[in-house]
């Protein structure tokens, strides 16, 4: 008895702790935005000193308070409010965990958590940036931090306290129990906030008034970081759509989808934009803008799933007042930022002199066409809203405008990748390189072609998906060998940014192949299946065997066993369930699915009907893996291009770095 | 947050799972067309699902209504617009490029004749400017930069 009190009290002071510590990283982040600034101003060496040890205490901080939200959690504290109302005794310990950004608030503090560990990081592999550049990059990222936690602390704070504690919590909502949600979020988190230093960066070299090569080399690890984590994070939101919603769709077009999808377009031009900046000394001031309105449409996702202004399965807290906090907050930097721009980039001025055919112009279409993608998404999906403030016109943009307006850029894009990543620097020629990709354009022609006639009648777009796949993945395949200079033993030898980019241009194609292959020769059957009866959907043999009630940790299921054969032999047992969490009174569905290298097979189970049998829904889905697969290939061609030496120049491991080179 | 709970709940305890069995017509080719046509039509209780797609009761009788109007001979157009006329063109789920609509469908290709405008008038400027000496750094910065540049 004693024993549980004590422990009760060392929870609760844990929790204050927690809270204390938050309002402390919150003054100390006023500190580091104000100081630092004023030094780098005034060539004051003191005051911007400041800047290094606070982005670390602000981390540690914040780090603390996480730490104590997160045990709170675990320890199942009802006491807490935001506890009481989304955790459960019941819940499994993963779902504890992840419970804590599973809601507005915990979510929110995750995601300051990480604004402050990208100033740490920004802080402690900072050495190498020019003092004043430092002081003003860690005094932004500071500023954007004082506004979220203020935003934190006065709107959603998440130590609030209940009264009375209730005897249980109200659970998690199942949706969001499952292993690929549960690291959904702070994948995103770290790709959103990631671009926030791209973000102060930009703006620290606007105050600075210079950008030049070794900016652009400084800034774009931070960029290509964020860009992989935000790669990842969409990659599992939307495997997980794929296989919890019941459907088998991977992507919706819904709001809070298009929020996450627009900084990834962004990143994605600002990572080869700042590459022109770097070794051509170009396109600077596009570079620069480009930084501040990927953070910016960061901060127009943060306000979209949080203002509930769209609806969408995703919105989290429907409170106005939150709203226009973070819609002051992204008015002020985006707008501050590009005031400051409008201001300055006048003196930035290009150096570097190419031809309009060469590798800076197929970077700068590249641009051009990822910028406008990101447009289409934008506009569609504030549409809406728009039609509905000046026009009166209550209407819907759905996935057909999407696909409709979209994919062209997309498919433009793959066309012109192969070719502009193969042409020169500074003066190109355009038949050379299409010379060059004789085999691999006749190779990607003649599969679309074979595959054409044999799918007879379908929609043309299975053929062009796969045409651009094989074109994007034989194209990048060749580039790097030409870079090798088709010698096998110089293949591994170079550079590994030079993998990064194969990698991750192959990876673009594989998701595209992925893609058309998923919408162009999905098979669907719904229909009563009487158990013991066997049918065949697509070429397999589908038998359902039974049906039993499992009991779960905290969920009742029914789940169906469904034996799946190819030519007479028995492949897989399938398990598609419906679940019901009695907590939460929610049902969910559970698809099961057979993964196969080129196809899936996809069966859910429905409702028992009155005469007998189930309802049972069986979907062939050709490639579907591929689709994440290309994505997992995308992030680790980030992941060699990040790790390549040259980079580790702007994190600042100068003296390491000579003695790997004496080494290898 | 509970408003939203309570809402999905409500869509996700009625009967479960998108297009029933019973609802599939007899002719494939009204069903295909049914199909493709769901497809289109939003939910109107739902966050952002299509007819097609949605559990929800509302929707499977709009999907039941839809294939009443194709069994009666109703073109696609027919059909479409007979729902619109009850339900508003918010039930489209591509909006129709009528009125002030054309600015989001041209949103795109404007936007694309803008950029390419722009970004071909740069280029043009960067091959007729000629190279500048990299004067801006100080001896410096210059050496280390090279320094940093060198290191490949």
């Amino acid at each position: 008895m004693a024993r549980s009190i004590l422990r009760t009290i060392l929870s609760r002071m844990i929790t204050e702790l927690g809270h204390f510590a938050l309002i402390l990283a919150f003054l100390i982040a006023i500190v580091q935005a104000v100081v630092p600034l004023i030094g780098a101003h005034k060539q004051w060496y003191g005051w911007m000193a400041v800047a290094e040890p606070a982005a670390k205490m602000q981390f540690l901080f914040t780090g603390f308070a996480f730490a104590a939200l997160t045990y709170a959690f675990v320890t199942s504290d009802f006491s807490l409010r935001l506890v009481w109302l989304n955790s459960h005794s019941a819940k499994p310990m993963l779902y504890k965990i992840s419970g804590v950004w599973g809601n507005h608030e915990g979510s929110m503090l995750l995601w300051v958590l990480i604004l402050t560990l990208f100033g740490a990081c920004a802080a402690w592999f900072g050495g190498n940036l020019p003092p004043t550049l430092r002081a003003r990059v860690l005094a932004v990222q500071s500023a954007v931090a004082v506004a979220f936690f203020a935003f934190i602390i006065f709107t959603s704070n998440p130590f609030l306290r209940l009264a009375v504690p209730p005897f249980d919590g109200q659970d998690l909502n199942p949706l969001l129990q499952d292993p690929g949600l549960a690291f959904h979020p702070p994948f995103l988190y770290l790709g959103y906030v990631g671009l926030s230093m791209a973000f102060s960066f930009a703006v620290a070299a606007l105050l600075e008034g210079r950008v030049d090569a070794a900016w652009a080399r400084w800034v774009r690890p931070w960029t290509l970081a964020a860009w992989i984590f935000l790669s990842i994070g969409i990659g599992l939101g939307s495997w997980w759509a794929y296989y919890e919603l019941g459907w088998g769709g991977f992507w919706f077009w819904d709001p809070v989808e298009n929020a996450s999808f627009m900084p990834w377009l962004l990143a994605a031009a600002l990572l080869h934009s700042a590459i022109v900046v770097e070794k051509r000394e170009s396109l600077k001031s596009w570079t620069i803008l480009l930084a501040i309105l990927a953070f910016g449409f960061s901060l127009i996702g943060t306000f979209i799933v949080r203002s509930g202004l769209l609806t969408s399965v995703h919105a989290f807290a429907n409170d106005p007042e939150r709203g226009v906090f973070i819609l002051m907050i992204l008015g002020f930097f985006t707008g501050g930022a590009l005031i400051l721009f409008a201001m300055r980039a006048s003196a930035m001025e290009a150096k570097g002199v190419f031809g309009v055919v060469s590798r800076e112009s197929a970077l700068v279409a590249n641009n051009v066409l990822l910028a406008v993608a990101c447009f289409v998404v934008f506009v569609g999906t504030l549409w809406p809203m728009f039609a509905e403030m000046f026009w009166d016109r209550k209407l819907s943009v759905g996935p057909p405008f999407f696909n409709m307006a979209f994919t062209p850029f997309m498919i433009l894009l793959g066309v012109i990748l192969p070719v502009g990543s193969t042409l020169a620097w500074k003066r190109g020629q355009i038949g050379r390189a299409a010379y060059q990709m004789r085999f691999v354009f006749a190779l990607a022609v003649a599969l679309a072609l074979l595959v054409w006639v044999m799918q007879t009648g379908r929609s043309l777009m299975g053929p062009i998906g796969l045409f651009l796949g094989a074109w994007i993945v034989f194209g990048a395949s060749l580039d790097i060998w030409m870079r090798a200079q088709r010698k096998w033993d110089r293949l591994l030898r170079l550079p590994r940014a030079d993998w990064g980019k194969a990698v991750a241009h192959g990876g673009l194609g594989v998701t595209m192949f992925g893609i058309a292959g998923l919408m162009a020769w999905q098979v669907e059957d719904i229909r009563i299946a009487e158990v013991d009866t066997p049918f065949i959907v697509g070429g397999f043999e589908l038998e359902l065997k039974g049906v039993d009630r499992v009991q779960g940790p905290n969920y009742i299921s029914t789940m169906g066993r469904v034996i799946l054969r190819k030519d007479g032999t028995e492949i897989a047992v399938l398990n598609p369930e419906k679940r019901n969490y009695p907590v939460a009174q929610m049902p969910t569905t559970e698809a099961a699915i057979d993964y196969r290298f080129l196809r899936d097979v996809y069966v859910v189970i429905g409702d028992p009907q009155e005469g007998g049998g189930w309802t049972l829904r069986t979907y062939i889905k050709p490639l579907a893996n591929w689709i994440w697969a290309g994505v997992l290939l995308m992030a680790l061609g980030g992941f060699l291009s990040l790790s390549d030496r040259r980079f580790r120049v702007g994190a600042g491991a100068s003296k390491r770095r000579t003695r790997t080179v004496a080494a290898e | 947050m509970r408003y939203l709970i309570v809402a999905i709940c409500m869509l996700l305890a009625l009967p479960l799972g998108a297009v029933q069995p019973d609802e599939v017509l007899d002719d494939p080719v009204l069903e295909q067309r049914a199909r493709g046509l769901s497809k289109g039509l939003r939910c109107l209780v739902c966050q952002n699902e299509s007819i097609d797609e949605s559990d929800a009761s509302l929707a499977r009788d709009l999907r039941i209504l839809l294939r009443e109007r194709l069994l009666q001979g109703d073109t696609d157009e027919q059909a479409i617009t007979f729902i619109v006329d009850r339900y508003g063109e918010y039930v489209l789920l591509r909006p129709t490029v009528t009125g002030s609509n054309w600015l989001l469908w041209a949103a795109g290709p404007l936007m694309l004749c803008l950029a390419g405008g722009v970004g071909f008038a740069y280029l043009r400027g960067r091959e007729k400017a000629s190279e500048q000496s990299i004067d801006a750094l100080s001896d410096v910065e210059k050496s280390r930069l090279a320094e940093l540049l060198n290191d490949e």
